[in-house]
């Protein structure tokens, strides 16, 4: 019956092969460890925005008006809408907190080198719609720090020599943060920017198992195949991957319910706290802080305090801030080593992505407090550490003693 | 089995490249209306029409906010005092000559006011928006201990003089803007309009 409902599918669509091809056949290497856990666990919080979103839009007032009381409504009187928040809030920061970790991965095991340059790339666009996605949803419960993180972020545009100021009203559609440029973030935040998500998700994945994952030793694992041409140092996803990948997702889904039920403003960087006043274009809030994910870059736009060739400093802190993530880009043609992982790779490579981790935690940690003298001498030291990884490595990834890399992927 | 290339292959160029080029442009004229559509919409422009505010009860020292599309625009009476030392921290000012255009050339003066002793000045901090707070007070204060008056943005820390002249060293670029605005009578002072430019 069943064998004969499928044949019925595969002679109308490719379902087993499908299935065969993206599960039970994907052939997974062998000595995946955690941090290969991020991404489908990426997937999950993509699952969880998509429903806790469509149910928060059923109750959500896209006006001026009227979104902050829709906020409140949806906190008060809608039966497990502050559930269906915060579900969509720890959702938003989970989101980018794998995001890093992902990332992070694949800068550690050289997963962005060939044949994965755009298997990175594509994950690179994925992070950057999640920037936009942040930012639009962010503006959406108009609270103080709504507006005014908008008011910050959108002026960064008029900051464009010449055509700043025509080009800033023509994004806003008025000539102030209004409800107007609240409804066309609505517009980007629900449906524009989500389905691009969702397409460039799917073709990150296909493009993956188009070339396969990467592993940690980075050995090439196709290289060696049993006689029925499977790689050896492989196994099916399907059942050996998504059984640990399962355990996983309960593990972290302890975690995320945890902030969800019992911490849901996590401190204040999950949900600002000013952001409980409604938005008041009179007012501004006494210090403007950005979300815990955006820090980093948001220190690195204040580092920029001085005007070079005739250009604004507001203009090239916002040069050097879009830069800090659009470089991320580049990896895959900065790296000259002839290794992936960095387990083999010389002791420059290892100094520079410490020195990397630490900018992006310096930096991330000056985005949240108020700037001083000091704290933006810090910052613009860390700034240029973090740029520092990018732009000597296609010297430093050349140049090094790497280790031999062993033919087979190595356990334990 | 290659199908057979087709006849006239010069022609099929032609073809494709011309429907391709009438196709570009029916794009390019299907653009226009998405593109126009986030211009400001008719609502907006009315609502971004002159404010009209009574200065006549302003005594010196004081400030009045008034909201002019959307944004707060500081109305400053200053004192004669003040208005006798605007220049006694030159040196710390930025552009004290207000070069950059960010003012109507009637403003442009070390006044920064069409008329000496009124400052009309936009509070959007020319860095990144907030609005910058005022502080007449002369002396030590928390983030100066040789303050002469003006405004301080509590967001990034940039200064502004009495006439919103910008100090160097902060993160904003430039002066703080004057929106166009004349003065109907002595009491009535007009924001968003130029009136008669003298």
């Amino acid at each position: 019956m069943v064998t004969r409902l499928m044949n019925w599918f595969d002679d109308r669509l490719p379902l087993t092969a499908t299935i065969e091809r993206h599960l039970t056949k994907y052939p997974a290497p062998i000595n995946m460890n955690i941090w290969y856990l991020a991404g489908v666990l990426l997937v999950v919080v993509l699952v969880i925005q998509l429903a806790s979103g469509i149910w928060l839009l059923m109750n959500y007032e896209p006006t001026a008006e009227g979104a902050f009381a829709s906020i409140q409504y949806i906190m008060r009187d809608v039966e497990y809408g502050y559930i269906i928040r915060y579900m969509h809030t720890t959702g938003a920061s989970a989101f980018f907190a794998l995001i890093y970790l992902h990332m992070f991965r694949g800068m550690m095991y050289g997963s962005y080198q060939k044949p994965r340059e755009l298997l990175w790339v594509l994950g690179w666009i994925t992070y950057v719609l999640l920037c936009a996605l942040g930012f639009t949803g962010y503006v959406l419960p108009w609270g103080q720090m709504s507006f005014w993180a908008a008011q910050v972020i959108m002026s960064l545009f008029g900051s464009i020599p010449y055509i700043g100021e025509d080009l800033l009203t023509w994004i806003r559609g008025d000539y102030l943060i209004s409800g107007i440029t609240l409804n066309r973030l609505f517009a980007f935040h629900v449906v524009l920017l989500p389905l691009a998500l969702i397409a460039v998700v799917f073709v990150h994945i296909l493009a993956l198992h188009e070339v396969g994952s990467n592993n940690p030793d980075g050995v090439d694992v196709k290289k060696h195949k049993d006689e029925d041409g499977v790689p050896l140092d492989t196994k099916p996803f399907f059942p050996y991957d998504v059984m640990h990948d399962l355990y996983a997702i309960g593990v972290f889904l302890i975690f995320f319910v945890t902030i969800m039920f019992f911490y849901p403003d996590g401190g204040g960087y999950v949900i600002e706290y000013v952001n409980y006043e409604a938005a008041d274009n009179l007012k501004t809030p006494e210090h403007i802080v950005p979300s815990w994910y955006y820090t980093p870059f948001y220190a690195m736009l204040r580092a920029v305090t001085f005007p070079l060739f005739g250009l604004s400093a507001k203009f090239l802190g916002f040069v050097v801030m879009a830069a800090g993530i659009a470089i991320f880009v580049a990896l895959p043609w900065l790296d000259r080593s002839p290794v992936k992982s960095i387990k083999y790779k010389g002791i420059y490579s290892k100094f520079f992505l410490a020195l990397f981790v630490v900018s992006f935690f310096v930096l991330g940690y000056l985005g949240t407090v108020t700037s001083t003298p000091g704290r933006t001498i810090a910052a613009q030291i860390f700034t240029v550490t973090y740029f520092a990884y990018f732009f000597l490595m296609p010297i430093y990834s050349k140049y090094e003693k790497c280790k031999p890399v062993p033919e087979r992927v190595q356990l334990g | 089995m290659q199908p057979k290339s087709p006849p006239n292959p010069g022609r099929r160029k032609f073809l494709i490249g011309a429907t391709s080029a009438v196709g570009a442009v029916g794009i390019a004229g299907a653009a226009v209306p998405f593109i126009s559509a986030f211009n400001p919409s008719a609502a907006a422009e009315a609502a971004g029409a002159p404010a009209v505010a009574d200065i006549s009860k302003l005594a010196p020292g004081e400030m009045i906010i008034v909201e002019w599309r959307g944004t707060p625009i500081y109305v400053v009476k200053h004192s004669e005092e003040s208005i006798n030392e605007i220049d006694k921290n030159l040196e710390r000012l930025a552009d004290p000559d207000s070069n950059t255009e960010v003012q109507p050339e009637y403003a442009k003066n070390k006044y920064r006011s069409r008329k000496p002793g009124i400052s009309v000045l936009s509070a959007v901090c020319t860095h990144l928006g907030c609005a910058p707070k005022y502080y007449p007070e002369l002396g030590v204060v928390d983030f100066d201990s040789e303050w002469q008056g003006g405004f301080f943005c509590p967001c990034h820390g940039s200064k502004f003089d009495l006439a919103g002249r910008v100090y160097a060293g902060v993160p904003a670029p430039d002066n703080l803007t004057v929106p166009p605005h004349y003065f109907k009578s002595d009491d009535i002072l007009i924001i968003g309009e130029d009136g008669d430019v003298a």
